[in-house]
């Protein structure tokens, strides 16, 4: 889908693809979520505990910056072409008066990334390499031709001298650590400054941990972005493509996929979870058997079955995804709606025994006694009782369904191949790895950003079940 | 007789706090030394300490535990697991949880005999035999083979004690044995207990709150509060004078059993009457759910309660009481008979049709922690049956302010203060919990109340106050009330009348006097007898 444009920007042409409408839609009732919450006094005062430990607070920290990340790859556009040879120059001076865009979408990430995607390679490159890794027929000076590892197009085509380059990466970095340690510092100083002139709280935020991951990131990314400019800092892939690029944007589809596929399984799960548990009898019966039937399924054999019916669908109807982001993202919507359709039942056996506890005690009963509907029991009574495990479940899962892509994608039924995923890349690392010598760069950084976003889930996840779960001595209400 | 064992200055704490404060006693062999207190005075953690079985963060602070003049404090853990089981046996208050559901009782007290006294074959089937019978469990050769849930929760702690007994321990320790049994199981379990010290020997600690069980039992009693020992004396001693202001307290919380609530003049309709009301269960078998037959939780019984008059329902667990109260108040489904609200047949309104009548019955549940949403203010839980019932002054309808004002006004009325509108119900005592639920079910303007067991969770001082207040609001409010309850010590002071309940019949019905001074029926006379008492010269 695309918006009206306006004829003076139209250099580009902003673009909302279904999935940014709906991070955007999450984006915003988090908000509300936080600015409700901050009403209610017991919620708040747990909420804090997760953050005043300094595991919760710095998994936070990560989380949220891979989100920022998603977000901002999210912010879609696509540019306009250069008129067409021939006609008479200027932009939007064609006959009809229509402009045309480059059928590439482009994200605002792209830009941060000074266009990382189009300083391809031929094919596979080491990390900070000046050569190429596949050796190639050059013609020497001497009108020879020789076999050998040409050098680069992109990566250090500043360095003249091979002997340069070691040093070169050093100067580099120390250079991006230090400008951007600088105002780091500083910020830290002056922040530090005017939380001393207020009066000391009584559970204050773990603000070492705070400085320091923010720190580290910071540092990141000026080094990243700095040293990105120079050299393939992960190296390239088969086709000549910057891995670290690719591994960035594969973040999008990580978060997205983990939060999409875990919104669906809510609603099902709660719903039908605490209606069976509440209403008993004939809806209890009906919905204990659609869960039972549903897990006797290979979940993997569902979803595999799904995926192939979505791309019968593409086939037949192309007229409906001009785009092949357009159609990348039609298919990642239905693999994450499939993800979430098929994995609702743990939380919503969780929820069932939980309403069928709840609905016998003596609260519950004296609201039956005080005339209170059904609707109001479950959503005064019920609902807020049962929220403890919706949350612990709900970032439980996140992490699951963020692994599960990659599973997924590895057998072959995951997100579009045209889509950067982690997935993706760790099935092309089934022939890398095969190589001799062996390509591990690509792997590994799948690998690695996926194991920190997992591990800040999971982390965060056990502080908020800690403080949450009534059992536990900072849940107990 | 010579001294089994010796507390000397046993001081434990949690951090800074002291939990238990020097406190030194000793018990002689063949004696039952009784630790009185209410909950969290410390008396449960003195049994673990003497154990050595504290769990992590508390610990001893100081003192000794001499038990026939060896210190348990100075032996090794190998050395204590000897002591524990062996020589010290422990009997806990929840039969239920105190057994492993998936072996046989046989095995569970097998284990014990060859862990300690290397017993094996048939002469441990023989011990076990042994000491079922010991116990008073019927058919125990064939009974050593049953699992705990095919045995009734006294035969259970029957179970148990033949456990701890095993080894021929010189100490047992009963924390709470009967407090969750009821009065006549209760009576069994400590004739059991007085036989086999008797017969063994055997140095007894009963840990209980029950003053009647420390009158009927105990030798030689000690009263602990905040963790402090504050009187020991011998039984007689401690009854007739108490010394301490507390000890006072304690025997007097059982109200008087003599004075009793005159019945009162009613007029030509009662305003609760139950004609012959069953509430039946299907059991259903089979795949297609067939009915196989009914549990009859409530069969057929038939009472009436007054305006401004309070009728007791009395009986043992399971005996259908709380399902009696439960089909008053529509919560559960009548099967067969009738209930007629003033006059009114209300049994077979539809739920639209009973909510005017919920303003007028309400409930009071047993257990204040459960019995409200841990996630909603006092102001909420009192204001959610206001508004949802849309209870209002003379002429319908409050406004928020008035209804503001209202439910200060309840809140101070039961003995809270308007402050605590905006807390959360953990930031509450039982009691307050429980002056909490009164004030939600008052709100409401009812005529008839359904207590059910509203102070058996409560220590006994508090129970006293609650039962007062319950009193009070009855003269001003004119209330009535359906007393549910097992525990028999109070309904003297309570109830006009008493209805007696036995497997979902009411046995026995009549004024509180009469049934109590001359019950007619045998089920009643046990039920009377098998209450403890405390002696009556105080």
């Amino acid at each position: 889908m695309t918006f009206p444009r306006f004829s003076d920007f139209s250099m580009f042409q902003p673009m909302l693809l279904w999935s940014d409408i709906l991070i955007f839609i999450l984006l915003f009732s988090l908000i509300a979520f936080f600015i409700n919450l901050s009403r209610n006094p017991v919620a708040r005062a747990r909420w804090r505990h997760v953050f005043t430990t300094r595991i919760g607070s710095g998994a936070f920290i990560v989380i949220v910056f891979y989100v920022l990340i998603a977000l901002l790859d999210s912010l879609h556009f696509r540019t306009a072409l250069p008129p067409v040879e021939g006609s008479d120059g200027a932009i939007s001076q064609e006959a009809d008066g229509t402009v045309h865009y480059s059928q590439d979408v482009r994200s605002v990430l792209d830009i941060i990334l000074h266009d990382l995607d189009s300083q391809d390679e031929k094919t596979y490159s080491a990390p900070f390499a000046l050569y190429s890794f596949a050796k190639e027929n050059q013609e020497s000076d001497a009108g020879y031709v020789i076999r050998a590892f040409p050098r680069l197009e992109h990566g250090g085509k500043h360095i003249v001298r091979d002997e340069e380059h070691v040093l070169d990466i050093w100067v580099k970095t120390a250079r991006a650590i230090g400008l951007t340690i600088l105002p780091c510092l500083l910020v830290i100083f002056l922040h530090s400054a005017w939380r001393r002139r207020k009066p000391p709280v009584e559970h204050p935020l773990p603000w070492t941990v705070i400085y320091t991951t923010l720190t580290i990131l910071v540092l990141l990314c000026g080094w990243v972005l700095n040293l990105s400019q120079y050299y393939h800092i992960l190296g390239t892939d088969k086709v000549g493509q910057d891995v670290l690029y690719q591994s960035i944007k594969a973040i999008r589809t990580g978060v997205l996929i983990g939060t999409l596929a875990t919104l669906v399984t809510l609603p099902l799960a709660v719903v039908l979870g605490i209606a069976a548990g509440y209403f008993k009898g004939k809806i209890d019966d009906v919905v204990q058997y659609i869960y039972t039937t549903l897990n006797s399924i290979p979940g993997i054999l569902l979803i595999a079955a799904s995926v192939l019916l979505i791309d019968v669908y593409i086939e037949t109807n192309p007229e409906q995804f001009k785009l092949i982001s357009e159609r990348a993202d039609f298919k990642f919507i239905a693999l994450c709606f499939i993800l979430g359709v098929t994995s609702w039942t743990g939380l919503c056996r969780l929820l069932r025994a939980e309403t069928l506890k709840l609905s016998q005690l003596e609260y519950v009963q004296a609201a039956h006694a005080f005339g209170v509907g059904d609707w109001r029991i479950i959503f005064r009574h019920i609902l807020p009782n049962v929220n403890h495990i919706i949350l612990i479940a709900l970032v439980l899962d996140f992490s699951a369904f963020v692994l599960a892509e990659a599973v997924l994608s590895y057998i072959g039924v995951g997100v579009d191949p045209s889509m950067a995923s982690w997935g993706n890349m760790i099935n092309e690392a089934r022939a890398e790895l095969a190589r001799d010598p062996v390509v591990w760069w690509s792997v590994s950084a799948a690998f690695i950003l996926m194991f920190v976003l997992v591990l800040a889930a999971n982390l965060f996840s056990d502080r908020v079940r800690d403080a949450f779960d009534p059992r536990s001595v900072h849940g107990r209400v | 007789m010579s001294t089994l064992l010796q507390v000397q200055n046993l001081s434990v704490s949690v951090g800074q706090h002291c939990l238990v404060d020097d406190i030194s006693f000793h018990i002689d062999a063949g004696e039952v030394f009784a630790l009185v207190g209410e909950s969290g005075s410390g008396k449960s953690v003195t049994s673990l300490a003497i154990m050595r079985l504290l769990s992590d963060g508390l610990h001893i602070a100081s003192g000794d535990v001499h038990l026939v003049g060896q210190s348990l404090f100075t032996l090794t853990e190998a050395q204590m697991n000897g002591v524990r089981g062996r020589r010290i046996a422990m009997v806990f208050q929840e039969p239920q949880s105190s057994l492993n559901p998936v072996h046989t009782i046989g095995r569970q007290i097998g284990e014990v005999l060859t862990l300690h006294r290397k017993r094996s074959g048939a002469e441990l089937k023989q011990d076990i035999i042994a000491l079922l019978e010991e116990v008073g469990i019927p058919d125990a050769e064939q009974r050593a083979s049953w699992y705990p849930h095919q045995l009734s929760g006294g035969q259970k702690q029957r179970v148990m004690i033949a456990m701890a007994l095993a080894c021929e321990p010189e100490l047992l320790i009963a924390d709470e044995p009967t407090t969750a049994l009821d009065v006549t199981i209760q009576k069994q379990i400590l004739n059991l207990l007085n036989e086999l010290r008797k017969k063994r020997q055997l140095g007894i600690l009963l840990i209980t709150h029950d003053m009647g069980v420390v009158a009927e039992m105990a030798d030689r009693i000690a009263v602990m509060r905040h963790g402090q020992l504050l009187e020991q004396a011998p039984r007689d001693v401690f009854f007739s004078s108490p010394k301490h202001e507390y000890s006072r307290q304690l025997i007097h919380s059982l109200p008087r059993q003599d004075a009793f609530r005159k019945a009162i003049a009613q007029e030509e309709t009662p305003l609760l009457e139950m004609n012959n009301v069953c509430v039946w269960f299907a059991q259903r078998k089979g795949i297609l759910q067939r009915i196989a037959g009914y549990t009859k939780a409530v069969d057929g019984i038939s009472l009436t309660i007054g305006h401004g008059e309070t009728l007791a329902l009395v009986g043992e667990s399971g005996s259908g009481k709380s399902t009696a109260g439960r089909a008053i108040l529509r919560l559960i489904p009548t099967t067969y008979g009738e209930v007629l609200f003033n006059g009114l047949r209300i049994d077979q309104l539809d739920e639209s049709e009973f909510i005017d009548l919920r303003k007028r019955i309400q409930v009071i549940f047993q257990d204040p922690f459960s019995s409200m949403n841990p996630r909603m203010t006092v102001r909420e839980i009192i204001e959610e049956g206001m508004i949802s019932l849309n209870v209002g002054g003379n002429d319908g309808k409050w406004n928020k302010s008035e209804r503001e004002q209202e439910i200060r006004r309840i809140l101070q009325r039961v003995g809270l203060e308007a402050e605590h509108l905006d807390r959360f119900p953990h930031e509450f005592s039982g009691g307050q919990r429980q002056r909490i639920a009164i004030a939600r079910a008052i709100a409401v303007k009812p005529q008839l109340i359904i207590c059910d067991e509203p102070t058996s969770a409560l220590d006994v001082s508090i129970r006293g106050q609650v039962l007062q207040l319950l009193q009070e609001l009855q003269q001003e409010m004119g209330l009535s009330y359906l007393f549910i309850t097992h525990d028999l010590s109070i309904i003297p002071h309570i109830a006009h009348r008493v209805a007696v309940m036995k497997d979902g019949k009411i046995v026995e019905q009549g004024s509180t006097q009469a049934v109590m001074q001359n019950p007619q029926h045998e089920y009643t006379q046990q039920l009377l007898s098998a209450v403890p008492m405390i002696p009556e010269h105080v």
